[in-house]
């Protein structure tokens, strides 16, 4: 049977394809080989912390190696991964569309997204040692690529505004007869709240990388004090952009949780009204607090007042999503397959994630706590923990619609048990190193932080074990899994109506709804 | 002493109070964790999905506006008495003592100067007396630095071109690390410094038998005044409280100067930084707008010898 996969044959069928599903394909690939290598990274910083001294490598290179495990997890994997990769496969199929508003537009979208990637690879000749965050004065002076990279970024940044752009035209125009906006998926209220964000946000960074190319290449001295200018402002730019992005990076996730929770509970998502309005809620006010990274930087005592208090507003629509996550599991019938178990392992880990930040949105206990491992513990619960635990649950809930196979069961439970494991003993006990005082960026310690470290490493070759075997798993089922029926799950949203693979234009003839997508019937007793 | 979680091992009164507010936070955020991860862990086994049994939820319940009401109304309750707590701990701990001995620290990559009243410095080493309320002024001399006292539970990022502070007041003796927090280059994890906390009568030994030995430096103060007498600066400005073409210098420091643009501001480090390097900025209401920019004559350290100067007129 004809699907997308196999509909054309070629490099250059893929590469000039409209098919928003060979578009997401694409991202897919690119941005999850990303993850590997930023992986990579990672573990070595983590070796390196083995031991308290510089063992293995100097601190420049672990200044380097930090710096790329950050810059690459954040700017070409959880930023990009979810929308630009599932949104584009899953929201035209969610709302019942043949592609997407512009899907020129589209591929234009994902070649900026290659150029930048391309541009970033580059400005590994000088590797960046700036840490993500570029703050100046030490990006401006540093020896680094950093104009080469950021140059990368802003590529990708175009990329991100246009994608964004093509999924509320689309959300807005494309929605099949009868798909009123409170029948939508609450995965398509995530993508919209999500390309919200990238529209008003995005191009702050955008200007922000502008003015530090500038001042690299032309002393202009926007954020020089020598020069009347003020290292601080680049703060404020740079969070105006990247306290907003971790609702860009945690947004979509949540969509994906919401799709998932109802479908192995065999019964409606419980608060649909609360769930969608919490996305806007939260979108609105990260917009509002992102000084809460700049409370010991040298704000005004009135700012840090400011931002500590509505940074805690962000805390109850987050709180709603997740009562309402678990109140739906109450009597169901949970269906405890993959993509189930990661979506509860999502909520297990995010609630850590979610609760340890009034430890830090409090301004008495932020400032000992700020930049050391607390925060370091902290990100990693609600990133590692949520967004890419929501993304692995994704993957699995979506990899039979996405390819025609299922994917191996055990083996794919193997793997979450390790990373399950693996993750907690990373993350967790640097909670602790933070709380004894454990600086974050630091290539050396004193050696009474050491037992803390070994665990930590240790935990990541744990994690790295389960990632390693769950790719396998995704690869070798691509082949050898079991030919996937069109609803494996007994999902009620429009993708799992088509077969799997879609067809290239995914309906034969566009649906007409007359229902939300969670009207799972009820057992009577 | 920092060998240990933070709710122990307090080295002052105020992370003690630190340390309190963690605690709340703690038990708030345990009542959360065990209801929502019980009811999770709960739910999943209670309800899970068993062979034989029909494929179907027994409830299809999709709302509930009392539960709902329950937590949105909590967790803000709950949330805003954190907020409200950390605030009134937090403002103790940016109100620094009337009385408070200052210290000037110069952060550099990668070490830290400090500069005693009497004109002293030392790299790596600071030393101050039990009891006593410390204030230590933070600059950088390059790229941003952080300034952290685990065991004090204060931290500022040292910024090159203004002032900022933290201060402190030791309960017991002893030896404290002082990390650098803010990424700062290659040198980063060996920015760390010793602020050594001696009993009272042996500090003021140790700081009369250091001022004695130093070489020929002059308290700060005084090469504040040295500063201004060389800079030509008491042509306008008084130091008695008369009033020549510009403002006096007399009791300056600390009160609330109203601005030609209608602002109040407070006459702090900051300001007399800014009113020297950027005078136009800021003209004083009721003054001409006369004052030349010394940007480019005076230097950095100068600047903070003239505070001290400034400063010392009461």
């Amino acid at each position: 049977m004809k699907n997308y996969l196999n509909e054309t044959r070629g490099l250059s069928s893929w590469i000039f394809t409209l098919d928003h599903k060979r578009i997401g394909i694409m991202y897919l690939c690119i941005i999850l080989f990303f993850f590997l290598v930023g992986g990579v990274f990672g573990l070595l910083v983590r070796l390196e912390l083995l031991r308290p001294n510089n063992w293995l490598m100097s601190s420049q290179t672990y200044n380097e190696m930090f710096t790329l495990h950050g810059v690459i997890m954040i700017f070409l994997f959880v930023i990009p991964i979810i929308p630009s990769a599932l949104g584009n496969f899953f929201v035209p199929l969610l709302i019942g569309a043949r592609d997407v508003a512009f899907p020129r537009l589209n591929l234009f979208s994902v070649w900026l997204f290659g150029a930048g990637v391309l541009v970033v690879i580059a400005s590994f000749s000088h590797p960046i040692d700036t840490g993500w965050t570029f703050y100046t004065p030490y990006s401006a002076r540093t020896a680094a690529a950093v104009t080469i990279l950021v140059g990368g970024i802003f590529l990708m940044g175009m990329s991100t505004i246009l994608t964004a752009l093509n999924f509320i035209v689309t959300i807005h125009r494309l929605r099949a007869p009868g798909m009123t906006w409170f029948r939508l998926p609450l995965f398509i209220w995530g993508i919209y709240a999500t390309s919200i964000i990238n529209i008003i946000a995005t191009p702050v960074v955008g200007m922000t990388f502008i003015l530090l190319v500038a001042e690299r290449i032309f002393g202009i001295g926007f954020f020089d004090p020598a020069k009347g200018g003020d290292p601080l402002l680049f703060q404020h730019f740079f969070w105006f952009y990247s306290h907003p992005a971790v609702y860009v990076m945690i947004l979509p996730a949540m969509g994906i949780i919401s799709e998932i929770i109802p479908v192995f509970s065999r019964k409606p998502i419980f608060g649909y009204k609360a769930i969608a309005y919490s996305s806007l809620a939260i979108a609105f006010s990260g917009f509002l607090v992102w000084g809460h990274h700049m409370f010991v930087a040298g704000m005004s005592n009135a700012a840090d007042i400011f931002f500590s208090f509505f940074t805690f507003s962000v805390a109850v629509p987050t709180g709603i999503k997740v009562f309402n996550w678990i109140a739906t599991m109450y009597k169901g019938s949970i269906h405890l397959d993959t993509p189930m178990i990661y979506a509860l392992t999502f909520i297990f880990s995010f609630i850590i994630g979610g609760l340890t930040g009034p430890f830090l949105g409090a301004l008495a206990t932020d400032v000992p706590l700020h930049d050391t491992y607390f925060v370091v513990a902290h990100f990693h619960y609600t990133m590692m923990g949520g967004t890419v635990m929501g993304l692995f649950a994704g993957l699995h809930y979506w990899y039979p619609k996405m390819t025609g196979k299922m994917l191996n069961e055990k083996t794919a439970k193997v793997a979450w048990a390790l990373v399950f494991v693996g993750f907690f003993v990373t993350f967790f006990n640097m909670f602790i190193l933070g709380m004894r005082g454990m600086p974050r960026r630091w290539a050396t310690y004193p050696p009474r932080f050491q037992t803390e470290h070994i665990i930590s490493t240790v935990g990541s070759w744990i994690l790295a074990a389960g990632i390693v075997i769950m790719f396998y798993n995704f690869i070798r089922c691509l082949k050898k899994g079991e030919k996937a029926p069109p609803n494996p799950w007994g999902g009620r949203t429009l993708e799992w109506q088509v077969p799997s693979p879609p067809p290239t234009e995914n309906f034969s003839e566009i649906p007409v709804i007359t229902d939300w997508p969670y009207s799972y019937p009820k057992r009577e007793e | 002493m920092n060998n240990v979680p933070m709710a122990f091992g307090a080295a002052s009164h105020v992370a003690t109070e630190v340390d309190n507010v963690f605690i709340f936070i703690l038990v708030i955020t345990a009542f959360f964790f065990v209801t929502t991860q019980g009811a999770l862990i709960y739910f999943v086994i209670k309800y899970r999905h068993r062979k034989g049994q029909p494929d179907m939820a027994t409830s299809s319940v999709i709302t509930n506006r009392f539960l709902e009401g329950i937590w949105i109304g909590v967790p803000s309750l709950a949330v805003a008495a954190i907020f409200f707590y950390g605030y009134t701990v937090w403002e103790n701990m940016r109100t620094v003592p009337k009385n408070a001995e200052e210290i000037n620290v110069t952060a550099r990559q990668w070490l830290y100067q400090f500069q005693y009243p009497d004109g002293r410095k030392s790299i790596n080493e600071v030393r101050v007396p039990v009891g006593q309320a410390v204030k230590f002024n933070l600059t950088s001399a390059d790229v941003l630095h952080g300034f952290y006292l685990p065991a004090f539970r204060i931290k500022q990022d040292a910024v090159p071109g203004r002032y900022t502070y933290v201060w402190l007041r030791a309960a017991n003796p002893g030896s404290y690390d002082i990390f650098c927090t803010q990424y700062c280059g290659v040198g980063h994890s060996q920015m760390r410094a010793k602020l050594i906390v001696m009993p009272r009568a042996q500090y003021q030994q140790w700081y009369r038998q250091e001022t004695a030995s130093a070489e020929k430096v002059l308290p700060l103060a005084d090469e504040g005044k040295a500063v201004v007498q060389r800079l030509g600066c008491l042509a306008c400005h008084s130091t008695d409280g008369s009033v020549k073409v510009g403002p006096t210098w007399k009791n300056l420091y600390g009160s609330r100067v109203l601005l030609e643009s209608g602002k109040t501001v407070t006459a702090d480090d900051n300001y007399i930084r800014t009113k020297i390097l950027d005078p136009a900025a800021t003209t004083v209401k009721g003054f001409p707008k006369v004052m030349p920019t010394f940007k480019g004559i005076i230097k950095n350290n100068e600047i903070t010898a003239v505070i001290a100067y400034i400063k010392s007129l009461k």
